[in-house]
C-alpha cells in the first residue's frame, strides 16, 4: 500500500521564548515491510543543529528555536510503500541487544496492578508465546479503556494501569512493562496509522513490539486490537514512549505553550 | 576570553577594591576617635551609611556604636561588603579565573585571604584594629603589586582594572554624597572645628589628606575639597580620574566594535572634563552625585552585558 | 623497625637500602632529621600558599584542607618500570578494546566470555552510547591504574580508573615540590622527569579530535562543575599546564551544530572537551531532563561527531567492580595473551559459594562495595571491630550483589619522615595513562598514596592518607 503523509506539528508561545532544544524522531525508516519513497522535512522559527541516528538507529535532528521566536513549525511529509506483514517485523536491526528490552525504564516499571494483570498468564508463556502476548494484548485492552485527555506524556504505565484508562501510548507502555514482566523483550514504536473513513487526525500513533522467539519481534496494537498490517507505518523506536517520542525537549523561561497538531494519512 | 572570566575578573577587583575602602572608612572612624575628636553615635552611622549597609546593620543591631560597627564591617559575614565578605568573595572569583592570573597574582590574593581569615576570626578590638587595618592595605597592596609586575597588558589586565574603577568611582561618590551638606557653601560660613573634622574625614577616607594639604597648602575650602575628589586628575580616587581609565581600558576591550558601554563611559567621562566645580555647585552637588551614582550602577551593568558575564 | 610480614621497598632484611633506594640512602645518612622535617613543614606551608588543596563534602570548618604529603620519595628501578609499563599498556588496549565492543558488536557476550547480566544490569551501562564510535576510536582517553605491591615482583591492579582518573596534579606538583627542596637529590640520582605530562595530555585529547575540525588545531577545553568540586585544584591546574580553556556547562552553548563556548566577544567553537564532570551531569536533554545543569545537546552533537568528549560517556562500564573479576578474561579475548598485571583474587558475592565463604572469612577479607569508591562503605575485615563486623554482615546479607570480596593484600611499605626518623608505612600507586589513536603514553611516574596512620592499609585521601613524590630511575 501506497501511504502519503503530511504531520505538521505548531507550538505557539505567548512571549519569545528565551532559549529551547527539541529532538526530532519524525522520519521513517526504511525496513522490512515498509520503503520510504520520498520523505521531506522543513522547519520554521527554529534551525536544525545537527542530524544523526541515536542508539535504536531512529534518525534524529536537533532543532534549536531561534531567538526571539514565538512559534516553532515542523512540517514533514513524503510517501512510503507499506507491505503486510501481519505484524511480524522479525529480527532486529542495529546494534541495541535484545537484553536491553528487558529491563524496565522509569515509565515501564512494574507495579501491582500491571503485576495482576499479567500473573495469570505466566504458565503459558512458555508454551505458546505467540498467544499468551495476543491475550496479553487483549487483557490491556480491557484493564485500560481507550479515554483521552486523562493521562499526559509523562504518565507511567503502572499509573495508567491504575487509572485504568489512557491513550494509545498508555497502553502500550502496560502492554511492554507487562510482557517483559512475563519474560519477554518489548519495545516502543512511534508511528502513523492509516485510518477508515477519515484522512485528518488528531495524533501520531504509538503502539508496542514484543520479541517472539523464532519470530523475532511481533507488534501489537492494543488500542486497534490488531497486529500492524500495511496500513501502519514505523518512525521511531524505543524502550519506552520518552525514548522514541516524535519530539523530545527542553525550554527555558516561562512562556506559556500552545500545541497544534495538523496530521493527514491517505493512500 | 571566557565571558564568565572577565565577570570573574571585574569581581575580583571590585571586591579587593570594596575590601580596602572598607578599611579605609574604619580607620578613619577610629583616627577621629583617637585623636580626641568627639565620635558620636551619628559619627558611625555615617560610617555605616558610607558603606552602603546602614540598613541591614539596623536589622541585626539598635545603636550605632563603634564596636558593632567595626566588627559588623570587618568581619560579619551577615554583611556581604564586610572586608571578610570581599576578601572570601574576592578569593572565590580568583580560584574561578586562576588560569586567566599570574601565580604571584593568585598567590598574592590567596595569601590574603589565608591572613585575614586568620586575624578576622574574633572579633577585633579597638586595641587590634589599627594593626587588622594595616594588615588589610598591605594584603590588598600585594596583590596590587603583583598585577602591575606580573600580568601581560592585554583584556585580562584591563577587565581587573574595569573592576577596580568601577568600584572606586562609586565609592568616592558614595563618600561625597553622604558628607556633601558639609561641603555645601551654607556650612562654609559656620567654620566650626566640627566642620574640619568632618572634611578632614572624607580626604582621609580616601587617602588624601595629606596629598590635599600639599596641594593647596592648608586651604581647605568646600569647593577646593570637592574639585579635588571629583574633577582633578592627579588624585587616583577621584571621579575624573577613574573615569578617564575607565574609557581607557574600555575603549581597548571594545576595539572595532561599537559597543554601548564604550558610548556610555565616554558621555560619563565628557562631564566630568573641562567642567568647573562652580557649575556642579549651581547644578547642586547632591544632584550631581546621586547623578554619578546611577551612572556608575548603569555603566557596570552594561559592562557585564556587552561582555557576557553571564549566558 | 619493619614489620616482615610485608614487603618493605626500601630497607632489605638485613638493614641494608634495596638497589633502588641505594643512592637516596647514602643521601638520607647524611642529612640532618630535624633540619628534614623542617622542610617538611615548609613544604606544607607551600602547598596551603599556591593552594593545592581538595574540597571535603559535609564538613564545615574544614572546607578546603591539604592531602598531606610526605618527603620521602617512593623509587622504582627501571627494569621494574618497564614490566609494569608493559602490563598496563596491554590492560588499557583492552579496556578500549572492550568498550569498543561492547557498545557495539558485544562479541565478547557473544562468545559467553562475560556473562550477559554483569552487562544487562549494570548502571554503569550507557544505552545512548550503543552504536556509537568515538573519533579515533578511543573510548577512555586519561586511565589511572592502581596498582599495589605485594613482593620484589609482585604487583596487582587494583582498579582501572577509566571515567575521569584524579591526582596528576599532585604527581606533577610533588616532583616540584621536591625539585626546589632537594635539587642536589636530582643531580646525583636518575630521575625520569613527568613534567612534560600537561603537553603529553593536549597532543593525546588533539590527535583524537573530530577529524571535520575547522583551523590549524583543535580547540581543548576542560570541563569542571566549578570551584566547589573537590577536585577544582585539578581542573584548573591542567587547564592552565595545557593552555586550554577552563569552562563550566553554564559557559557552553549548542551553536551552528557545534558545542560552542560564551567569550567576550560571542561564541567561540570547542572541538575536544576533557570533562571532568559525571555522565549524569552532562547533558540535561538526553540524561537527566530534571537539572539543568550539564550542556543540553552536547549528546547529539557528540554523535553527529562534532565534538570528542574525553573520557567517552559510558566508559564507566570498563572500571566497574562488577566486572573487575573479569578483567583477565577480558585481556585475553582482546590481546590474546595473558594478562601481564595481576588481579586480586575476587568472591562475587552475587554467587552463593562465594558469599558463603565470604561470610564464613569476613575477618580476614576486605568486602567492597560493587558501585562504591573513595574509600567508603568497605570492609577491612582484619581492623575491624566486632560490632563492625556484625553490622556489616547484615548489609552483606541483604544485598549480597552489591558486594565483592577479596583478600586482605599485603600492601608494601615505604618509609615516611616522621619526628622519630622513619617508619613504614603502606603505599599504593596510581600511574596515569593516556591513550590516543596510535598511541598509549605512561608517565614514568604517578601517583603514590600513603597510609599515614600506622598499620593502616587505606591510603584514599578521604581517610587520612597522603601522597609521596614517585621516581622511576632511567637506565
Amino acid at each position: 500500500m501506497r501511504l502519503k503523509i503530511t504531520h505538521k506539528t505548531t507550538y505557539s508561545y505567548d512571549r519569545a521564548v528565551q532559549y529551547a532544544l527539541l529532538q526530532l524522531r519524525l522520519t521513517p525508516r526504511s525496513c522490512r515491510g515498509q520503503t520510504v519513497l520520498d520523505w521531506t522535512s522543513s522547519i520554521t522559527g527554529g534551525t536544525v543543529q545537527v542530524s544523526y541516528h541515536d542508539q535504536f538507529r531512529n534518525a534524529v535532528q536537533l532543532v534549536q528555536m531561534d531567538d526571539g521566536a514565538e512559534t516553532l513549525e515542523i512540517t514533514s511529509q513524503g510517501e512510503i510503500e507499506t507491505e503486510n506483514l501481519n505484524g511480524v517485523i522479525g529480527p532486529g536491526e542495529g546494534l541495541a541487544p535484545l537484553w536491553l528490552y528487558r529491563a524496565p525504564t522509569p515509565a515501564t516499571t512494574v507495579g501491582p496492578m500491571i503485576r495482576k494483570l499479567a500473573s495469570g498468564l505466566k504458565k503459558e508463556v512458555e508454551a505458546n508465546p505467540l498467544g499468551t502476548v495476543h491475550k496479553l494484548s487483549e487483557a490491556v485492552a480491557e484493564a485500560v479503556t481507550y479515554t483521552k485527555g486523562t493521562t499526559h506524556a509523562a504518565t507511567t504505565a503502572e499509573e495508567a494501569a491504575q487509572a485504568g484508562q489512557g491513550v494509545c501510548q498508555d497502553q502500550a507502555q502496560v502492554m511492554i512493562a507487562a510482557a517483559r514482566h512475563l519474560g519477554m523483550p518489548a519495545r516502543y514504536v512511534s508511528g502513523y496509522l492509516l485510518l477508515d473513513g477519515t484522512i485528518d487526525q488528531e495524533a501520531s500513533h504509538g503502539w508496542a513490539e514484543v520479541w517472539i522467539a523464532g519470530l523475532g519481534w511481533v507488534g501489537f496494537d492494543v488500542a486497534n486490537a490488531v497486529c500492524p498490517d500495511d496500513r501502519y507505518v514505523r518512525v521511531a523506536l524505543g524502550r519506552d514512549y520518552a525514548e522514541a517520542a516524535p519530539v523530545h525537549g527542553l525550554r527555558q523561561g516561562d512562556a506559556q505553550e500552545e500545541l497544534c497538531v495538523s496530521l493527514q494519512v491517505q493512500q | 576570553m571566557l565571558g564568565r572570566t572577565a565577570g570573574g575578573l571585574f569581581w575580583m577587583f571590585r571586591y579587593l577594591e570594596r575590601s580596602e575602602n572598607t578599611a579605609r572608612l574604619l580607620e578613619t572612624g577610629l583616627r577621629i576617635a583617637l585623636t580626641g575628636g568627639q565620635v558620636n553615635e551619628s559619627e558611625w552611622e555615617s560610617i555605616a551609611t558610607t558603606a552602603g549597609v546602614r540598613s541591614a546593620y539596623l536589622e541585626k543591631f539598635d545603636t550605632f556604636d563603634q564596636a558593632n560597627v567595626t566588627n559588623y564591617l570587618l568581619r560579619d559575614l551577615d554583611n556581604p561588603s564586610s572586608v571578610l565578605s570581599c576578601i572570601e568573595a574576592a578569593r572565590s572569583n580568583a580560584r574561578m579565573v586562576r588560569t586567566a592570573l599570574s601565580s604571584e597574582v593568585w598567590e598574592a590574593v590567596n595569601e590574603a585571604w589565608m591572613t585575614l581569615k586568620e586575624e578576622l576570626k574574633r572579633p577585633v578590638s579597638v586595641k587590634n584594629l589599627a594593626q587588622v587595618i594595616r594588615s588589610i592595605r598591605q594584603h590588598s597592596s600585594l596583590v596590587r603589586g603583583a598585577l602591575h609586575g606580573t600580568m601581560l597588558r592585554n583584556d585580562i589586565f584591563d577587565f581587573c582594572r574595569l573592576g577596580t574603577f568601577t568600584e572606586r568611582a562609586d565609592n568616592t561618590a558614595r563618600i561625597l554624597d553622604v558628607k556633601y551638606y558639609v561641603l555645601l557653601p551654607s556650612a562654609a560660613y559656620v567654620g566650626s572645628s566640627m566642620d574640619n573634622m568632618q572634611w578632614e574625614t572624607i580626604l582621609r577616607s580616601v587617602s588624601a589628606f595629606r596629598s590635599f594639604r600639599w596641594l593647596n597648602e592648608g586651604d581647605a575650602t568646600p569647593k577646593s575639597i570637592a574639585d579635588f575628589l571629583i574633577l582633578d586628575k592627579r588624585m587616583p580616587r577621584s571621579l575624573a580620574f577613574c573615569y578617564a581609565k575607565i574609557v581607557g581600558n574600555l575603549s581597548f576591550l571594545g576595539e572595532g566594535d561599537t559597543l554601548p558601554c564604550v558610548t556610555l563611559a565616554e558621555q560619563i567621562n565628557a562631564r566630568l572634563t573641562g567642567r568647573n566645580i562652580d557649575e556642579i555647585f549651581d547644578e547642586g552637588l547632591h544632584e550631581f552625585l546621586k547623578c554619578a551614582i546611577g551612572d556608575t550602577g548603569r555603566l557596570a551593568a552594561q559592562i557585564q552585558e556587552d561582555f557576557r558575564f553571564y549566558g | 623497625m619493619t614489620d616482615r610480614r610485608f614487603f618493605d621497598e626500601m630497607t632489605l632484611e638485613g638493614g641494608d637500602p634495596r638497589h633502588p633506594y641505594s643512592g637516596y640512602a647514602d643521601w638520607f645518612s647524611g642529612e640532618d632529621p630535624k633540619a628534614l622535617l623542617k622542610k617538611s613543614a615548609e613544604a606544607e606551608a607551600f602547598f596551603r600558599r599556591i593552594g593545592i588543596t581538595f574540597n571535603v563534602y559535609g564538613q564545615k570548618d574544614a572546607q578546603e584542607r591539604l592531602i598531606p604529603f610526605d618527603i620521602v620519595p617512593r623509587i622504582i628501578a627501571a627494569n621494574e618500570w618497564r614490566q609494569l609499563e608493559k602490563g598496563i599498556e596491554q590492560r588499557v588496549r583492552a579496556l578500549n578494546a572492550f568498550l569498543a565492543d561492547i557498545y557495539n558488536k558485544q562479541e565478547i557476550l557473544k562468545a559467553g566470555r562475560l556473562p550477559e547480566h554483569i552487562i544487562a544490569q549494570n548502571e554503569a551501562f550507557l544505552p545512548q552510547m550503543i552504536g556509537m564510535m568515538p573519533p579515533g576510536g578511543v573510548y577512555t582517553h586519561i586511565v589511572g591504574t592502581d596498582l599495589v605491591r605485594t613482593g620484589e615482583n609482585e604487583f596487582y591492579v587494583l582498579e582501572d580508573n577509566a571515567r575521569t582518573p584524579s591526582g596528576v596534579s599532585y604527581m606533577l606538583e610533588n616532583r616540584e615540590t621536591m625539585l626546589h627542596m632537594f635539587p642536589e637529590l636530582f643531580t646525583q640520582m636518575k630521575v625520569r622527569p613527568v613534567s612534560s605530562y600537561p603537553a603529553e595530555l593536549r597532543r593525546s585529547l588533539s590527535e583524537c579530535a573530530p577529524p571535520n575540525f575547522d583551523g590549524v588545531k583543535p580547540r581543548v577545553a576542560v570541563l569542571t562543575p566549578g570551584i566547589h568540586n573537590s577536585a577544582y585544584f585539578e581542573h584548573s591546574f591542567l587547564a592552565d599546564q595545557m593552555g586550554a580553556e577552563l569552562v563550566e556547562a553554564g559557559d557552553l552553548k549548542v551553536v551552528d551544530g557545534k558545542v560552542q563556548m560564551r567569550t567576550t566577544k560571542g561564541y567561540k567553537p570547542i572541538d575536544v572537551v576533557y570533562r571532568r564532570v559525571d555522565d549524569a551531569y552532562l547533558d540535561p536533554l538526553t540524561f537527566n531532563p530534571e537539572s539543568m545543569l550539564g550542556v543540553p545537546g552536547i549528546m547529539d552533537v557528540y554523535r553527529a561527531g562534532n565534538i570528542t568528549i574525553a573520557n567517552a560517556p559510558g566508559t564507566g562500564i570498563a572500571d566497574d567492580k562488577a566486572l573487575y573479576s573479569y578483567m583477565p578474561d577480558i585481556v585475553e579475548f582482546y590481546t590474546g595473551e595473558k594478562a601481564i598485571l595481576q588481579n586480586v583474587p575476587t568472591w562475587r558475592c552475587s554467587e552463593a559459594e562465594s558469599l558463603s565463604y565470604v561470610l564464613d572469612h569476613l575477618s580476614e577479607l576486605v568486602v567492597k562495595e560493587v558501585h562504591g569508591s573513595g574509600g567508603y562503605g568497605m570492609l577491612v575485615g582484619p581492623a575491624a571491630s566486632k560490632k563492625e563486623l556484625a553490622t556489616f554482615r547484615e548489609k552483606l546479607m541483604a544485598k549480597p550483589a552489591n558486594y565483592v570480596a577479596q583478600p586482605t593484600l599485603a600492601l608494601s611499605t615505604v618509609p615516611i619522615m616522621t619526628k622519630k626518623g622513619l617508619a613504614p608505612r603502606h603505599v599504593d600507586l596510581r600511574p596515569f595513562v593516556l591513550v590516543s589513536p596510535n598511541r598509549v603514553h605512561i608517565t614514568a611516574g604517578g601517583l603514590t598514596r600513603v597510609a599515614l596512620k600506622e598499620g593502616s592499609l587505606v591510603v584514599n585521601s578521604s581517610q587520612g592518607g597522603g601522597t609521596k613524590d614517585t621516581w622511576v630511575l632511567g637506565d
